[in-house]
C-alpha cells in the first residue's frame, strides 16, 4: 500500500497539472451559468478539529454534488449549514433564489430562509422519522407543503398527494396510513414524495439510503435518479457510501477531519483518487 | 322536576370549614405555633422563602402552618402575597466576598485562603430515626457546651471565593466579559420572559423553582444527558449585607442582613481554535441553608449555557424552552390541579362528536351489509 | 362601597392595571395577536382564571356590573369563586342577567343571548398558543405566527377529514381573525365560534400562567378554520332543553339515574331562566305538572 501511495505522490507533479487541466476546461464550459449555490471560506467548529472549515465551492444549476468521507468527517455538519439549518462561524452561502435573487443565507432575513425551505428546497434526512410527521397519515405528509402555500382544497390536496405517492412507487392505497406502518425504504419514497410536491430546485440529502438493504437501496437509489433527471433537480448529497456517490452524483468531494481534501469529477475522483486518504476509501470498498 | 344543580356558594363555605378543622387536628393536642414552625423547621421555611420569592421566615412559617405543612401550598400563599407588594427600589448588588461565613466547603481544594468550615449540617450523621426526639424530646445541653456551639455557628471571618483565585490564573472563565459594566437584570415578575432568555433570567427563574424538579434535572445531567462533570468549586453559607440606594439619599445605605447560601461549580473545560481551554462557571444562590437548591440551581444553569457555550444541545436539561417552561411550582401545581374544576362544557363537545362518529360508522357498515345482501 | 382592607381597589395596583391595559391596547390594534404582558401573580392558582381575572382586575370600575360564568352557568363554583372575589376586592355589583352586565368574565362558554356594543366578553383562557400541540417551542411558534406559517395546523384538519370525513375538532376549535393571525378561542365548543365574528362587543382573552394577553375588538372577521369542501359547522342535538324547551342553544347532558337515563338542559343557565320567565317550557316541566295532577 505505502508503495503505491509513494509512486502516486513521486507522479503528484503531473497530476496536479492534469487536474487544473480538466477544472479549466470545465469552468470555461459554465462561464456563462450563474451558480445555484455558491460556498466561500465557511467554517463551523464546535470544538478543535469538531465540524468543518474551508469550504470553497460552487454549484450549478442540474448539478448533483456528492460530499463523502467516513463519520465524524464534518460532512453533516457541511450539509446544516449549507441548508440554512446551523448558523456557520464564519464564511458565506449564497443561493441564487427564483423569488428573492441572489441571497447571502445567513445575512438574509430568517424569514427568507424560512420561505425557502418551503418552497426552493427540500431536505431528505437519513433517519425518516427526523423528516417524516410520524403521527399523521402518508398523504397529510405530502399535502403538509402545499397547505403551507395557501392550498385549502381537500380533494385537490389528495389528489395531488396521490399523484406522487404513485410517482415515488407507493400504492395509493396507503394513502391513510401512516409512515410508521410503512417499511425503511418506502418511509424514504414518502420522504422524497413530501420533498417533491412544491417543486423546489435544490435539494439536501443526509445518507439517504443509509441503514437499508442492498436491495431496497438499489431500488430507491434508481428511482432517486430518474426523478433527478426528469425533473431537473440540483442536489447535494452526503454519503459515506461511494457506490451511491458514483450513481448519483456528476461531482465529489471528499472530506477528513473537517477538511475537503479532494474533490472532481465523480469518475475521476473514484478511478483516479489523488489524496492518500481517497485512495483509501477508494481501496476500502474495493476490498469489500 | 329538574332543578340545576345550585349552592356553589354554600359548599365552598363549607368546604372551607372543614377544610380549617383538618388543619387545627386533635384539639386535645397544643396548637402549633409560627414561632415554633420558624424555629424548630427552618429547613422548610427556606425552603419555603426560596420559592416564595420574599425573604420573610416569619411570613412564611405563617403560610406553612396555614397551609397544613404543604410546601407548594405554603409557596403559592406566600407568593400570591409577595405580588400585592410595593416596589420601593432594588437592592446594590449582593458581595458574597464580604459573606460572614458560617459554612465553607470546597470540592476542588483541600486547603484553601480561608479554610474549610464544616459548620452545621445533616452530612456525616447516620441516618437512624432519633428515638429519643419521639420520647422525650431533645435532650438539654451543658451551658458550656452550647455556649460554645453558639460561638462556632457565630458568623467567621469573609474570605475571597475559591473561583477568583482560578480567575486570577485565567483558567476559568470571566463571570462576564471583561471591559463591560454590570448589566441591570431584567425583572422576572414584571415582564414576561423571552425566549431566548439572557443568563440573568434564567437565574432568576431557577432560584424560584421547584427543588424537586431541579434536584431531578441536575441529576440527570450528571448521569449523562447533559454533559455535565462538575466540580463542586465552592458552597458557602452565611449572612450578607443588604444595601439599597434610596433616591433622595444618593449613596447606598444597609437595610437589613439575609442568611444566603451560594454555590460555585467548576466545569469541564471549553475552548476553540482562538480561545484557549477554560473551566467554565455554574452559579446558583438561595436564601437561608439551602444547600441542595443552590447546587442544583448551579448545575441546571450550566447545562443551559450549552448554546452560549457553543456546546451541541442535545437534552432537555440544556434546553431552555424546557427548563424555564416548566420550573414553577404554583404554576406547575395550579395548571395540573385545576383539571378539578369543570369541563362539562368540552366534554359534551367531545361526546357529540364520538357518538355522531359512531352512528356513521355503524350506519355506514349497515349499508355495506344490505348492499352486499342485495348483490347476493 | 366595601374593599378588602389592605388592598388596592380590584386586588391589583394601580402600576400594574395600567400595564395590562397598555397590553391590551396593543391587542385590540393588532387583532389576535398574543401580547405578552408582566403576568401578576394572584391569589387563585394558575389555570383557574387568573388571566382573565388579571384582565378583568384591570378594566372594571366602580360603576360596572360585573357576571361570571363557568360552563356557562354563575353557580359552578370556581364562577362563585371568582365573582366573589371581585364582589371582596372592588365592592362592585354582580348580576346573573347577561342582559345587565357590563363586564362579563367566562370560562368556556360565550352567552347564547347577543352581546351588546357596552358589554365586554373577558375569556379565561389555559393555553393561548393555538399551535402548541403542533410546535411546543415559543420561540418557534412566535415566528410562524410572524411568518403566517399555519401550514401544520391545516394538517391537523385534512387528518381528521382522511380518518373520519368531518373535521373532528369539537372545542377549543382554531380561527383565523381578521385575515391574519391565527388565534386559540380558549375552550370554548365549536357551537360557540360563530358567535366571535363581527360580536358588537369587544372580546378580551387573558392567559396568567403563559402571560399573554390578546383581543378581538368589536365588529371583527373571525373565521373558524376549515376547506373549501369541508366547511366549518357546528354542533346541534336532537333534543331540546327540558327546562326551557330551547332548540337552539347549547345543551348539557345530565345523567337522571343510576341506569344512565339522561335529559338535556341548556348549559346557559340565565339564557334558559329567561325563557323561562318568558313562559317556554320544557318536558321536564310537563312531566312535572302532569304527575302533579295525577296526584291530585
Amino acid at each position: 500500500m505505502n508503495k503505491v501511495i509513494d509512486a502516486v505522490q513521486s507522479d503528484a507533479g503531473v497530476q496536479q497539472a492534469l487536474e487544473t487541466a480538466l477544472q479549466q476546461e470545465f469552468k470555461e464550459e459554465w462561464k456563462d451559468i450563474a451558480p445555484l449555490l455558491s460556498v466561500r471560506e465557511l467554517n463551523k467548529f464546535y470544538a478543535p478539529g469538531k465540524g468543518c472549515g474551508d469550504i470553497n465551492f460552487d454549484l450549478y444549476p442540474g448539478e448533483v454534488l456528492g460530499i463523502v468521507g467516513e463519520s465524524g468527517s464534518g460532512k453533516s455538519t457541511l450539509l446544516s449549514c449549507l441548508s440554512a439549518r446551523l448558523t456557520p462561524d464564519s464564511g458565506n452561502v449564497i443561493y441564487n433564489s427564483e423569488r428573492f435573487g441572489e441571497m447571502d443565507l445567513y445575512a438574509c432575513e430568517e424569514s427568507m430562509r424560512r420561505v425557502l425551505m418551503r418552497s426552493e428546497w427540500g431536505i431528505v434526512h437519513q433517519h425518516a422519522r427526523d423528516g417524516l410527521r410520524m403521527n399523521v397519515s402518508a398523504g397529510a405528509n405530502i399535502g403538509e407543503r402545499l397547505m403551507a402555500v395557501g392550498e385549502r382544497h381537500y380533494g385537490d390536496i389528495r389528489a395531488k398527494a396521490e399523484e406522487w405517492l404513485t410517482a415515488v412507487e407507493i400504492d395509493t392505497g396507503r394513502i391513510d396510513d401512516r409512515p410508521s406502518q410503512f417499511s425503511g425504504g418506502m418511509q424514504q419514497r414518502l420522504q422524497i414524495a413530501r420533498n417533491l410536491v412544491t417543486h423546489p430546485k435544490l435539494i439536501f440529502m443526509d445518507e439517504p439510503t443509509g441503514g437499508l438493504d442492498v436491495s431496497v437501496q438499489a431500488k430507491l437509489l434508481d428511482l432517486l435518479r430518474n426523478l433527478v433527471s426528469r425533473l431537473g433537480l440540483s442536489v447535494i448529497i452526503v454519503t459515506h457510501d461511494l457506490a451511491v456517490a458514483r450513481l448519483l452524483a456528476h461531482r465529489l468531494m471528499v472530506m477528513r477531519r473537517g477538511q475537503v481534501v479532494e474533490t472532481g469529477l465523480t469518475d475521476q475522483v473514484l478511478d483516479d483518487p489523488q489524496h492518500p486518504y481517497t485512495q483509501l476509501l477508494v481501496s476500502s470498498i474495493l476490498q469489500n | 322536576m329538574y332543578v340545576a344543580v345550585k349552592g356553589g356558594e354554600k359548599a365552598i363555605d363549607n368546604a372551607h370549614a372543614l377544610m380549617r378543622t383538618q388543619r387545627r387536628g386533635d384539639s386535645a393536642i397544643a396548637e402549633l405555633s409560627v414561632d415554633q414552625i420558624r424555629q424548630q423547621l427552618p429547613l422548610a421555611v427556606d425552603r419555603v422563602m426560596n420559592e416564595g420569592s420574599v425573604y420573610d421566615p416569619e411570613l412564611a412559617a405563617l403560610a406553612l402552618k396555614q397551609a397544613s405543612g404543604d410546601a407548594v401550598e405554603a409557596i403559592f400563599l406566600l407568593r400570591a402575597y409577595r405580588t400585592t407588594l410595593p416596589r420601593f427600589g432594588y437592592s446594590e448588588p449582593l458581595d458574597t466576598e464580604q459573606m460572614q461565613i458560617e459554612r465553607r466547603i470546597s470540592g476542588t481544594f483541600k486547603d484553601l485562603p480561608g479554610g474549610q468550615i464544616l459548620g452545621s449540617t445533616y452530612d456525616y450523621t447516620h441516618r437512624l430515626l432519633d428515638f429519643s426526639l419521639l420520647a422525650a424530646g431533645e435532650a438539654e445541653m451543658a451551658p458550656e457546651e452550647a455556649n460554645a456551639l453558639s460561638e462556632a455557628l457565630a458568623a467567621g471571618n469573609s474570605c475571597p471565593r475559591v473561583l477568583e483565585l482560578l480567575n486570577k490564573e485565567g483558567l476559568i472563565e470571566q463571570s462576564r466579559e471583561s471591559g463591560l459594566d454590570d448589566q441591570v437584570p431584567r425583572d422576572l415578575t414584571r415582564e414576561p420572559v423571552n425566549y431566548p432568555a439572557e443568563r440573568a433570567v434564567r437565574l432568576q427563574n431557577l432560584i424560584r423553582g421547584d427543588e424537586g424538579f431541579l434536584l431531578s434535572l441536575s441529576y440527570a445531567s450528571m448521569r449523562g444527558y447533559g454533559d455535565s462533570h462538575p466540580f463542586s468549586g465552592e458552597m458557602r453559607t452565611g449572612r450578607v449585607s443588604v444595601e439599597l440606594v434610596p433616591e433622595e439619599l444618593g449613596f447606598p445605605i444597609e437595610v437589613g442582613e439575609v442568611l444566603l447560601t451560594e454555590s460555585e461549580m467548576v466545569n469541564q473545560f471549553h475552548g476553540s481554535k482562538d480561545l484557549p481551554p477554560q473551566f467554565t462557571r455554574g452559579y446558583g444562590i438561595a436564601f437561608g441553608r439551602a444547600e441542595r437548591k443552590a447546587m442544583s440551581v448551579a448545575l441546571v444553569e450550566r447545562a443551559l449555557r450549552a448554546e452560549e457555550l457553543g456546546e451541541e444541545v442535545l437534552y432537555p436539561t440544556q434546553d431552555q424552552e424546557f427548563v424555564l417552561s416548566h420550573t414553577d411550582c404554583v404554576s406547575a401545581n395550579g395548571f395540573v390541579s385545576h383539571l378539578k374544576l369543570p369541563h362539562y362544557v368540552d366534554f359534551q363537545s367531545e361526546l357529540e362528536m364520538i357518538r355522531r362518529l359512531r352512528n356513521e360508522q355503524s350506519q355506514a357498515t349497515q349499508s355495506k351489509t344490505t348492499n352486499e345482501e342485495a348483490d347476493a | 362601597m366595601s374593599t378588602a382592607t389592605g388592598y388596592n381597589f380590584a386586588y391589583l395596583d394601580e402600576q400594574s392595571k395600567r400595564m395590562i391595559r397598555r397590553a391590551i391596547l396593543k391587542g385590540v390594534a393588532i387583532p389576535g395577536y398574543q401580547v405578552p404582558f408582566g403576568g401578576r401573580e394572584m391569589p387563585l392558582p394558575h389555570g383557574w382564571g387568573t388571566g382573565g381575572m388579571q384582565v378583568t382586575a384591570s378594566v372594571i370600575g366602580e360603576a360596572d356590573k360585573l357576571k361570571v360564568i363557568d360552563q356557562g352557568a354563575d353557580d359552578t363554583t370556581n364562577a362563585v369563586s371568582i365573582r366573589r372575589f371581585f364582589a371582596h376586592t372592588a365592592g362592585v355589583e354582580t348580576t346573573e342577567q347577561t342582559a345587565e352586565a357590563t363586564l362579563i368574565q367566562t370560562r368556556h362558554r360565550i352567552p347564547e343571548r347577543p352581546l351588546q356594543a357596552d358589554q365586554i366578553l373577558i375569556y379565561q383562557v389555559p393555553i393561548p398558543e393555538p399551535l402548541r400541540f403542533i410546535e411546543p417551542r415559543e420561540s418557534e411558534t412566535r415566528k410562524m405566527h410572524a411568518l403566517s406559517e399555519y401550514g401544520a395546523m391545516q394538517v391537523k384538519l385534512y387528518e381528521d377529514v382522511a380518518r373520519f370525513g368531518h373535521i373532528a375538532t369539537s372545542y377549543d376549535y382554531p380561527v383565523m381573525v381578521n385575515n391574519r393571525y391565527m388565534m386559540d378561542p380558549s375552550p370554548i365548543p365549536k357551537f360557540d365560534n360563530p358567535k366571535m365574528s363581527m360580536m358588537p362587543a369587544l372580546q378580551l382573552f387573558g392567559a396568567g400562567f403563559e402571560k399573554r394577553i390578546y383581543a378581538v375588538p368589536p365588529f371583527t372577521q373571525v373565521e373558524s378554520l376549515d376547506f373549501d369542501d369541508h366547511p366549518f359547522e357546528v354542533q346541534s342535538w336532537d333534543e331540546a332543553c327540558a327546562i326551557c324547551g330551547s332548540d337552539h342553544s347549547f345543551l348539557d347532558e345530565v345523567i337522571t339515574d343510576d341506569n344512565g337515563s339522561k335529559m338535556f338542559v341548556c348549559s346557559d343557565t340565565d339564557y334558559c331562566r329567561e325563557r323561562v320567565d318568558q313562559g317556554f317550557v320544557g318536558t321536564a316541566a310537563d312531566l312535572s305538572t302532569s304527575e302533579q295532577e295525577t296526584e291530585q
